[in-house]
């Protein structure tokens, strides 16, 4: 990473979330602070219900926090903006556009001009190895192939900060490797801060600069884990297993 | 020696197979029709029915011709279909988009709904004496009654189809900036195209079942005052050649909506 001002920083201060269930107050997210740099790599894990998706839904701007504020290269969130893009578990392509048309579909609401927004898709679906697969309907294509056009659709409106919620927990352990790498790939190569929610501890040690582990409990204050390990990185090495270990340990596994 | 067998490809297409293939896959799908156009001419011919009630098939079909050639089964299917058509139109111009807009806005919906299922459960046949009263025994009541009665389910297609668009779509194009406009245009629309279709197709059978009985009553034009009329002049081949012509009406309006929505839907359009 070079030592410019990288934009993307992301700021989360005294974030507090309560949803309503059945009449009952549900605190999820309580006084959470924290800052992300610039093209950092970002992973949120922790148990199911613990409020990771809520934590991505309001860096997207798609949930109001109750208490607290997210500031976005210093300025605060009001709504959802063009500087981020949210990848999310199912690739929710539109079923009635091509792949083209999907991956271009976020720029094209955005005014760019249809041919530009084309020739700018075009590049990412060559990034995400579907170049043969433009004309092809969602209908047509695997699991995997759906996922990468969601993320294709994703980089093309080029934003400064890449929000993923699993967006591999759905894919076959095989893809689901290799999709890691392309991740990785992409991150070094768009200079994009990342923010992963996973359920895969080895895919947040791989991909992540740091480890956010929250817990079940809002009251428990969470925890950031430093990855602090060359790249690309190699899951047989001993101190990714040792990694692994000690953020197994984080949820009370051995 | 086995995995050989197995894996040596066919190379050459057996014709005769292909053939049998074809003549299977034709002969389950137009097999009862054939059967049941070759037992009704059997029958009437050999008088195992009335001739007079069931006429042979070529003397329908020749009062059929006589009735196109002469052009008189041609004005009453104009007239049919003008009404037929306007009342359809009618419903699809206010039903869509009005289905489109209720959609959209669930108190709108709630207030209207109760009401929108009694009208619905009212049959337009029971109302057709009060359009009578209020319109005349004209044109008009006779269009409005079709329309009436095709509007119902295009209006409650459209709502069923909106409500059904999947909230995780609208929430991508949101998140990408999209205004409410182009989330309408771009997601909404396309998703409802298909349940639109269920009601339209509907709505084309549900017209022509009102035509005729529109027809019956109170016309002296139209392939359904022909179907009465020859009847009651005892003109029985001219009766079913009505009978024929509108069910053919039915499948022609029915092809052009398959053939429609095949075009606008592309992309749901499975291999076949
Ligand atoms: N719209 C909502 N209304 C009420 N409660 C909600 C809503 N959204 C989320 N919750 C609750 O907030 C809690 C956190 O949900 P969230 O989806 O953030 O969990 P998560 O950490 O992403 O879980 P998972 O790993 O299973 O995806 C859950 O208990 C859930 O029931
Ligand atoms: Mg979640």
């Amino acid at each position: 990473m070079t030592a410019t001002a990288l934009r993307g920083e992301v700021a989360l201060r005294h974030i507090s979330k309560t949803f309503t269930l059945n009449g009952q107050p549900l605190p999820v997210l309580r006084n959470l602070s924290l800052d992300i740099r610039g093209g950092e790599s970002l992973a949120i894990v922790g148990p199911s219900g613990c409020g990771k998706t809520t934590l991505l839904r309001l860096l997207a701007g798609l949930e109001r926090a109750d208490g607290g504020q997210v500031l976005i290269d210093g300025r605060p969130v009001q709504g959802v903006g063009t500087e981020r893009a949210v990848i999310y578990q199912e690739p929710r392509l539109l079923p009635w556009l091509t792949v083209l048309e999907n991956v271009a579909f976020g720029l094209e609401v955005r005014g760019v001009p249809r041919s530009l927004a084309r020739d700018r898709a075009r590049r990412y679906i060559r990034l995400v190895g579907l170049s043969d697969f433009e004309g092809a309907w969602p209908r047509q294509l695997s699991g995997g192939m759906a996922q990468r056009v969601g993320i294709a659709r994703a980089l093309t409106v080029q934003p400064e900060i890449l929000l993923l919620d699993e967006p591999l927990g759905a894919l076959d352990a095989m893809t689901k490797l290799t999709m890691q790498e392309e991740l990785e790939r992409i991150w070094r190569e768009e200079n994009v801060t990342m923010i992963l929610v996973t359920h895969d501890l080895e895919e947040a040690i791989f991909l992540a600069d740091r480890v956010l582990v929250l817990s079940r409990d809002p009251g428990t204050v969470p925890r950031l884990i430093e990855v602090d390990m060359p790249r690309p990185r190699d899951r047989s090495e001993a101190g990714f297993v040792e990694m692994r270990r000690l953020l197994m340990a984080e949820f009370g596994l051995h | 020696m086995a995995i050989q067998t197995l894996d040596t490809p066919r190379t050459r297409p057996d014709p005769a197979r292909a053939l049998r293939d074809g003549a299977g896959r034709f002969l389950s799908r137009w097999g009862l029709v054939i059967g049941f156009v070759v037992l009704w001419q059997v029958a009437s011919t050999l008088g195992w029915v009335s001739p007079a009630v069931f006429p042979p098939l070529d003397r329908i079909a020749v009062a059929l011709w006589d009735g196109i050639a002469s052009g008189a089964l041609l004005d009453d299917i104009a007239i049919s279909l003008q009404r037929a058509g306007t009342a359809f139109v009618a419903a699809v111009v206010l039903g869509i988009p009005l289905g489109l807009l209720m959609g959209q806005l669930p108190a709108i919906e709630r207030a209207l709904d109760p009401l929108l299922q009694l009208f619905r459960q009212t049959s337009a046949l029971a109302l057709y004496p009060v359009f009578i009263l209020l319109l005349g025994l004209g044109e008009t009541s006779k269009v409005f009654v079709i329309f009436w009665a095709t509007l119902f389910p295009i209006l409650l297609a459209t709502i069923g189809g909106v409500k059904e668009v999947d909230r995780k779509l609208i929430e991508m194009a949101r998140s990408y900036g999209a205004t409410h406009l182009q989330v309408f245009r771009r997601v909404i629309l396309p998703a409802s195209v298909p349940a639109i279709f269920v009601g339209l197709r509907l709505s084309a059978t549900t017209a022509l079942l009102l035509l005729i009985a529109a027809e019956m009553i109170g016309a002296n034009k139209g392939v359904g005052f022909q179907v009465m009329n020859a009847q009651y002049n005892f003109q029985i081949p001219l009766m079913f050649a009505a009978i024929f012509l509108l069910a053919f009406l039915g499948l022609a309006a029915n092809a052009v909506l398959v053939a429609l929505q095949r075009r606008l839907c592309r992309w749901s359009v499975t291999d076949r």
